[in-house]
């Protein structure tokens, strides 16, 4: 089968390379045109002032948070069922991007709040809960390097990473299930996104940029674990790296 | 607009170039740290397969 035929180290390390600068130079280019749409296209909002500005880093940040431990969790239960080690390569190289996207949303988002809420924090329910998410990428690393036996290492994080997705249905509907400081989705809606073009497009062009971010880091990252876990074998001597 | 009046941001400069300079932070380790170490193990293993063969 072609996917398990790729899912092995050998044929993933070349693989991953030749895709890697094909993403960045996407990356690098939708960044400037998201930052040029954001900065200097998109108008200030009328309740807002310029703070809204904060949003095309604070809202695609938040996102990726939950994009990127979704992707864990998909891979942990594909990993637990057909044993294919790659899943695992890919979730410890995943999490602590996952949780610098996390934390990049929370420290943005106080700056968003501070000006206009008039708080940097509250223990508001989708607040808290985007918190309990960098605790659990947090815990997910330190119970990785707890833990001595790879196997085992990869096992109990894959099954703590499965828990833990509980919380992505947590954050989502925080804002609808509790009475939140912070506002509801306007764009992640069942009858459509209800923001001005103008603003959605910038948004969206971060979001692409973010999550073309995501995958070029995410397999810079595996080949560089492929490397230390494959170091001295046959293959990485007869392709060279 | 003028370059002054851009950077000012309404006068919330420092909320809004704050959370943009974090984020380059951010960005900028997530590529820096595993780039560094990438580097580095490619050089320790073409060593080491020189050595041997």
């Amino acid at each position: 089968m072609i996917f398990q035929k790729y899912a092995a180290a050998k044929y993933f390390y070349p693989l991953a390379g030749k895709c890697l600068p094909w993403f960045t130079w996407l990356c690098v280019l939708t960044l400037a045109a998201g930052l040029y749409l954001g900065l200097f296209v998109a108008p200030p909002d009328y309740q807002q002032g310029e703070t809204v500005r904060i949003m095309f880093i604070h809202v695609p940040a938040a996102w990726m948070s939950m994009f990127i431990y979704a992707s864990m969790a998909g891979a942990a239960a594909i990993g637990l069922v057909w044993k294919i080690k790659l899943t695992d390569t890919f979730i410890s190289s995943a999490a602590p991007i996952g949780a610098s996207f996390t934390l990049l949303a929370l420290v943005t988002g106080s700056l968003w709040g501070k000006p206009m809420w008039g708080t940097w924090w509250v223990w508001d329910a989708r607040l808290t809960s985007e918190l309990i998410l960098l605790f659990l990428y947090l815990g997910f690393m330190s119970l990785q390097s707890a833990i001595d036996d790879p196997r085992r290492a990869a096992r109990a994080g894959a099954i703590l990473v499965l828990v833990g997705v509980i919380n992505l249905p947590v954050i989502h509907y925080s804002v609808e299930w509790w009475n939140t400081l912070h506002q509801p989705a306007s764009v992640a809606r069942i009858d459509g996104p209800r923001i001005h073009s103008s603003i959605l497009i910038p948004l969206l062009v971060m979001m692409a940029a973010f999550k073309l971010f995501f995958v070029s880091v995410v397999l810079l990252r595996m080949r560089s674990e492929i490397l230390e876990n494959e170091a001295g074998s046959h293959w990485l001597k007869e392709q060279g790296v | 607009m003028n370059w002054a009046e851009f950077f000012n941001m309404g006068g919330y400069a420092f909320h809004v170039w704050s959370s943009y300079l974090i984020a380059t932070i951010i960005l900028g380790l997530n590529v820096w740290l595993p780039l560094r170490k990438f580097r580095a193990q490619q050089k320790k293993i073409r060593r080491t397969n020189e050595t041997t063969s």
